[in-house]
């Protein structure tokens, strides 16, 4: 059997498999369909410094081959996380990452340090790049100044493993990546989901009840994988790829693209059971085609 | 309960209405338990422009004949598509989802339920084990005509059966608030169906002073709580639907009544 370890900066995983934020709860949703410790990581539910109740209903819309959310980063804060949902995760046996989100540099910095003293959470992914909040979330992402910002105030106050998750609604993603890197972020994950809207034509309104929300599904799959290999291609930093991954052969095509491990999100909804399925597949054609080592396909282009 | 996910069997499709199907489903193993209230999230195969699960509630479980019913409306393309599926074919289900209706504690405990359109299918089960355990339901079912009345032998069977039709066509002419049988004392109703209907029978819960739970179907993605995309407003902020329901109190939402 082909050995599928990956490291990000000083975190290592099991296998490239992660969870995306915002897809997968707390891990424990899925406990009954997967054995949770066979994941290489697990990123959980956006939390932020204080509760927020997130957008109105409704907050999906159905698209073809994908959907659109406008959730607007609903949890109950850090210290309701620390508290009460921290006991229940902290035994699972792999890498438990918290997607921290805010609406300013301190905010984050705040929610991070709390974070950091959390022993069983190893990593925080840094949500630059939600598009469904007004205050912060994704404008910190589309410029380079704004995310140096963010990871600047983060850095300075989190210690462990810092992966940026960033917005593909932008110029130039490799850009906003080197800004990141510069400022001491361990990784990069991309893409988060790209801005969209659907009309109901009957009522002549938008579907979403904030109008806009984010696409994901394996509709932006050729999106993010480009992105993912511009990214690579730009910062030393290992790269974390997602967007549409449905299956083994969409994972290991991010892999090949550059990606040192990959999250897989809204394929969660189809098939619960998918992100083992997709650890299996991996494994299975790096034997059939005689690999060692994960690492021989990992931007292997 | 856990939760599983299942490739299920076809085994009779019976249609019900020219916009309703029932469809019989078996394993070859013995079905998992499933409670009143409860759902199914079903994989559409074969339809291009379906991407997500489509939530349907559970009509009933036979278990000496190792059977699941889901009463499917034919709304849009996915339902449309299961509308099409065929005895032999395989579906694909998440199961068993969602929290139940609350079963009478006491012999003595008067319970209707009081079902509408589709919202019919979750009150078959739900009186079916509800005279399981020797209690006896009163079904109040509403729909616009005859025709809507889905179901109503198996009601027959199960309990006493009141109507109400739009056209009156059957039972008594109006809405299922209008029906003389809520003269009667009752201690305790479950309603599903349109929410017009539900917030109507909420009201006059409201009114009476006496407990309803209302089984919502608001738009859902995962079905298992982890999108937060199905929410409702509640006392205690947004819920899933999904993970938190689809069954509540009518006292914990938020509607105007």
């Amino acid at each position: 059997m082909a050995d599928l370890r990956v490291n990000i900066g000083r975190l290592a995983l099991k296998n490239p498999v992660m969870t995306a934020s915002g897809t997968f709860g707390y891990g424990l949703e899925f406990a009954d369909f997967i054995p949770l410790d066979g994941l290489g990581g697990i990123i959980v539910k956006g939390t932020t410094l204080h509760p927020r109740e997130g957008n109105d209903y409704p907050r999906m819309a159905e698209t073809a081959q994908g959907m659109l959310n406008c959730v607007g980063l609903q949890n109950k804060g850090v210290d309701y996380f620390c508290e009460h949902i921290y006991p229940q995760i902290k035994d699972i046996d792999t890498n438990m990452i918290v997607n921290v989100s805010g609406s300013s540099p301190d905010d984050y910095a705040e929610c991070a340090a709390r974070i950091d003293a959390l022993d069983k959470i190893p990593a925080i992914e840094l949500n630059i790049s939600c598009p469904n909040v007004k205050d912060g979330g994704m404008a910190f992402g589309v410029t380079c100044s704004g995310a140096e910002s963010v990871v600047k105030a983060v850095r300075e106050r989190y210690h462990k493993t810092l992966i940026v998750k960033l917005s593909p609604n932008v110029t130039n993603i490799a850009d906003i990546a080197r800004a990141c890197e510069a400022q001491g972020a361990d990784s990069v994950s991309l893409i988060n989901t790209l801005m969209g809207m659907a009309i109901d034509i009957e009522k002549r309104k938008p579907r979403l009840s904030i109008n806009t929300g984010g696409l994901s599904g394996p509709c932006v799959k050729p999106v993010a994988l480009r992105m993912v290999w511009q990214v690579a291609k730009a910062v030393r930093i290992p790269v974390v790829g997602l967007g549409g991954i449905s299956c083994a052969t969409d994972a290991i095509e991010f892999l090949m693209s550059g990606a040192t491990a990959i999250e897989i999100g809204t394929a969660n909804f189809l098939d619960p059971a998918v992100t083992i399925k997709v650890r299996d597949g991996i494994s299975q054609w790096l034997d059939d085609h005689g690999c060692q080592d994960v690492h021989e396909i990992i931007g292997c282009l | 309960m856990k939760k599983y996910v299942l490739d299920l069997t076809v085994r009779q499709v019976e249609q019900l209405s020219p916009r309703h199907v029932l469809l019989r489903l078996t394993h070859e193993q013995p079905l998992p338990e499933m409670l009143p209230g409860q759902f199914v999230e079903v994989r559409v195969d074969n339809s291009p422009t379906t991407f997500l699960r489509r939530p349907i509630s559970i009509n009933f479980v036979d278990s000496e004949k190792n059977e699941l019913w889901l009463m499917v409306a034919m709304i849009g393309e996915g339902t449309r598509q299961l509308g099409r599926l065929a005895p032999g074919d395989t579906l694909n289900c998440v199961l068993p989802l969602g929290n139940t209706f609350t079963m009478p504690s006491n012999a003595d405990e008067r319970v209707l339920l009081v079902g509408g359109g589709v919202g019919m299918a979750p009150m078959l089960f739900m009186g079916t084990e509800m005279q399981r355990r020797g209690f006896q339901p009163t079904f109040l079912l509403g729909g616009r005509t005859a025709s809507d009345l889905l179901e109503y032998d198996l009601f027959n069977k199960y309990g006493r059966v009141c109507v109400t039709t739009e056209d009156g066509s059957m039972g008594e002419k109006g809405f299922v608030t209008n029906h003389s049988v809520l003269q009667e004392h009752f201690d305790r109703i479950c309603t599903c169906g349109p929410k017009p209907m539900m917030m109507a029978v909420a009201r006059y819960a409201k009114e009476k002073g006496i407990e309803c739970e209302a089984s919502l179907e608001n738009m859902m993605a995962c079905g298992l709580g982890a999108c937060l995309c199905c929410v409702e407003k509640t006392v205690e902020g947004n819920l899933c639907v999904c993970k938190e329901g689809p069954v509540f109190n009518v006292k914990r939402l938020l509607w105007q009544i």
